[in-house]
């Protein structure tokens, strides 16, 4: 019955929460352990999102901690705001001049991979395409008319949507076949989905900063409750005896 | 040294003569099986709710501006405090898990029956107050699905005619969900619904201490006095209050037997609850939903709202009616008609060892249309949807239905003496 | 049943090993409920090491700054101030610092590393309150003695390097926190040199 009603459980969220975006998600392959990746992810995030996007609920010290970045060295190089580095990572930026220049406030991201799952995150951040009807001149094919400039557009270049000629039933079909920049960016194509994915694992990081340790203890109880439960089987059977 | 400690305390309070009544000599019957386990993982979880949640309270902020940010305070500056919450998150869910296993041990034992109404009934409030304290604790955190999933709770008190409107905005406080309706929970939450919730437990277990336990045979072990000759009587030694109206047959002695076998149960429960904690304290989006790490938002609905899990099999009932009124009537119906069961069942056989193929199916189909409803319930409800809902919201009520034509001339099989032991 | 004779040996172990396995794992789960007691990484933060710009300090001045919440001074002392120190080491409880009422660099004649600059925390040994600075006119209370602190409260006394005066209500020196001269100019109030 409770192995059912779990099984029932683990088996059913994919459905439940799949409601959104029809375009399918790529996925995130995020390790927590590469810090290296974590630290370029951090810095890509406090050059590029940090301006609008705040992660209020964490702070600079505990991201240089967990990211094993030496607290000085975090200070000049990802500490733009002037804060201390004991502070939460906040901008400026109040939610007035937000909601003038793009309509609505930028939210927080501290959550945002809690909220949206990494594979979305990852796959949004490789969805812009070039959209002239926007206000920013893009779009995002995950998240449809999306209220934000690309901002990475100088690292992976001007992104458009591509299509092929196809023969299908013997007619040529313009077939949809993706995005693709135009070679303008600084980084190359995979350079850029490595980026994504820094990014991705950065914000996964923010949203469970403590899943690590989680884990680590997670292991130890279970070992514990290994012997305590093995020990209390032996115990009831011989207790139990009396009954025979 | 002990031995005086003890005899200074019981010249002045009943600690032995309670430890004896309760524990070491309450006969409890010899056939207990692992379906006896969740009333003891009940009591396991509430008092792990009580700790964490007094816990919780020393970091969280109970106001609309600071609810959602002491909560994620709690979650990164406080020391383990993502262990205390996940804890308590988690306890809710174990919490609904084990009662309605236990609530379904009592529906195949029949433990619900003559003697035992009253137990049942106790029982039945609890999981009310039960339902409006993880209601209540649900909008705390102040997420999106706190804001909303309330706000489609409370509402549904509007469709009481007349007065619905005028109701709803007393329970708010105000024209929306607002800060006032937050501190209102949380006093709720924390005070007053767990004292009730202690109290209840309390009467639950001494009317059950006062008639005795049922078993999975459904059979009485306490026999009419003089009945039972010495050579047949359990070699243990019970208390003479239990000994004194009636011969006991077949039972243990509460501690140690079961204390330690439901130790053994704790342990295996442990395992499912300590993996949520450390390794999927979201259950996949149902003990935490998604939506619920984004702040409260009053201006913008969540894409697809759905309660927590355990609420779900009578949300489901709720949408399955196309009319306002009669669907929240048909819910709380639901729950009207399991604390009636003593009465609807007008059964004499107890157990569903020895009931008919038909109580079986019957019992069978309830279990299933109550899972299928909880799944439905999460679920967007679509024209598909909510055709399933209405057929088994059908079936839902149909168990009382059927149980209460049949069970008056229910063939059943003939009920043994003693409990049967393997 | 039967009355299968019972060993005794067995079921003795395994109560007591399940009880001493069952008590550990209670210990483990009082962890986190007395850790989460400890100052929280707010706290911490906001108890971070403070820094004294002491460069427009004038003479005979105290400069006030708040650490963990509590104050802490900065008096650079004159030259007067700095005499006086060694003639009321008869009236004092402790004149040597003995007790450890700061850090080891602080255990000497002046309480501090340079001697003009004093620092200390605020808040009198008694029962906490926090006393006034009297560059000048703490004769009033102590007689013959021109500079020190006077805890308002319950009338404890403290002579220019924070050591107690025998006969008042506080019992210990003033308490010098941890500190180090960063550079010429400034001194960081919380942290020990070298320390992390």
């Amino acid at each position: 019955m409770k192995k059912l009603l779990i099984a029932l459980m683990t088996l059913v969220p994919s459905l439940v929460f799949a409601a959104g975006p029809t375009v399918p998600l790529d996925e995130a392959e995020v390790d927590l352990h590469d810090k290296a990746s974590l630290q370029r992810g951090a810095q890509l995030y406090m050059n590029y999102c940090l301006g609008c996007h705040q992660l209020q609920y964490h702070r600079y010290n505990r991201t240089f901690e967990d990211l094993g970045i030496p607290q000085e060295l975090g200070e000049e190089n990802l500490q733009f705001t002037g804060q201390k580095a004991g502070d939460r990572i906040t901008n400026n930026m109040s939610t007035e001049a937000a909601s003038n220049w793009f309509g609505t406030a930028a939210p927080d991201l501290t959550n945002v991979a809690r909220v949206r799952g990494a594979d979305w995150i990852y796959t949004y951040l490789r969805s812009f395409y070039k959209d002239d009807s926007r206000p920013f001149g893009v779009n995002n094919a995950v998240f449809p008319n999306v209220g934000m400039p690309h901002v990475l557009e100088e690292l992976q270049g001007v992104p458009e949507k591509t299509y092929e000629e196809r023969m299908i039933d013997g007619e040529m079909k313009e077939v949809y076949v993706g995005i693709q920049a135009d070679g303008s960016g600084r980084l190359s194509g995979s350079e850029y989905d490595q980026a994504a994915l820094d990014l991705t694992s950065f914000l996964v990081y923010t949203g469970e900063p403590m899943l690590l340790e989680q884990r680590r203890i997670g292991w130890f109880v279970f070992g514990f409750l290994l012997i305590f439960t093995i020990l209390a089987w032996f115990l009831k059977k011989e207790f139990w005896k009396d009954l025979k | 040294m002990f031995k005086r400690f003890v005899e200074w305390m019981d010249a002045r309070i009943p600690m032995t003569k309670t430890w004896n009544i309760h524990l070491a000599q309450y006969p409890a019957p010899k056939n207990f099986n692992m379906w006896y386990v969740f009333g003891f993982l009940a009591t396991i979880v509430l008092i792990n709710q009580i700790l964490t949640g007094v816990w919780l309270t020393m970091n969280y902020v109970p106001s609309a501006e600071g609810a959602f940010a002491s909560v994620e305070y709690i979650m990164r500056d406080v020391e383990y405090g993502w262990l205390l919450r996940y804890m308590h998150s988690t306890g809710a869910s174990a919490f609904f898990v084990v009662v309605y296993l236990h609530m379904f041990r009592g529906m195949m034992y029949g433990s619900y029956q003559k003697p035992r109404e009253l137990i049942w009934l106790f029982g039945m409030f609890i999981f009310l107050v039960l339902m409006a304290e993880a209601f209540m604790g649900y909008l705390l955190p102040w997420g999106q699905m706190s804001y909303w999933g309330a706000q489609v709770i409370i509402s549904l008190f509007g469709a009481i005619p007349v007065i619905g409107d005028d109701l709803t905005l007393w329970i708010r406080g105000d024209y929306v969900i607002s800060g006032a309706t937050l501190n209102r929970f949380f006093a709720l939450h924390v005070i007053a619904l767990p004292l009730v919730l202690v109290i209840l437990v309390f009467l639950h277990i001494v009317a059950l201490h006062e008639v005795g336990s049922n078993n999975p045979d459904g059979v009485d072990t306490k026999k009419p006095k003089g009945t039972v000759p010495d050579e047949e009587k359990p070699k243990f030694k019970f208390h003479e209050r239990f000994t004194s109206k009636k011969d006991i047959v077949d039972s243990i002695p509460f501690f140690p037997y079961y204390i330690i076998k439901d130790m053994f149960g704790f342990g295996v429960f442990m395992f499912f609850f300590c993996y949520v904690i450390f390794f999927n304290p979201e259950m996949g989006g149902f003990f935490l939903e998604p939506p619920n790490f984004e702040p409260a938002n009053p201006l913008k609905t969540p894409e697809h709202i759905a309660p927590v899990w355990y609420f779900t099999p009578f949300y489901a009932i709720l949408r399955a009616v196309p009319d306002k009124l009669f669907g929240v009537i048909l819910m709380f119906a639901a729950i009207v008609f399991l604390a009636l069961l003593p009465w609807i069942d007008r059964g004499k056989v107890r157990s569903i060892r020895f009931r008919s193929v038909l109580h079986k199916l019957n019992l069978t189909v309830f279990a299933i249309s109550f899972i299928v409803l909880g799944y439905l319930g999460t679920q967007p409800a679509t024209p598909v949807a909510t055709i399933f809902a209405q057929i088994f919201t059908f079936l839902y009520f149909a168990f009382f239905g059927l149980l209460w034509f049949y069970s008056k001339r229910e063939k059943t099989k003939p009920v043994p003496e003693r409990v049967t032991s393997k | 049943m039967s009355n299968a004779p019972v060993d005794k040996g067995r079921r003795r172990f395994l109560t007591v090993a399940t009880s001493v396995v069952g008590g550990a794992g209670a210990v483990g789960v009082a962890v986190p409920f007395i850790a989460s007691w400890n100052p929280s990484a707010k706290a911490k933060n906001a108890g971070a090491p403070v820094e004294v710009n002491i460069r427009k300090a004038e003479p005979g001045q105290l400069i006030r700054v708040k650490w963990r919440g509590k104050p802490v001074w900065v008096v650079r002392r004159t030259q007067d101030m700095l005499d006086g120190l060694s003639k009321i080491e008869d009236r004092l409880r402790d004149p040597n610092s003995e007790e450890p009422q700061q850090p080891p660099y602080a255990q000497n004649k002046y309480r501090s590393i340079k001697e003009e600059f004093f620092v200390a925390v605020g808040i009198c040994t008694h029962l906490g309150c926090s006393p006034s600075y009297l560059p000048s006119g703490m004769g009033e209370h102590v007689e013959g003695v021109e500079s020190g602190f006077f805890c308002p409260c319950h009338g404890s006394k403290f002579d220019i390097a924070g050591r107690v005066f025998q006969s008042v209500p506080a019992p210990l020196n003033l308490v010098v926190p941890p500190h180090y001269f960063v550079d010429e100019n400034t001194i960081l109030v919380g942290e020990d040199k070298g320390q992390a």
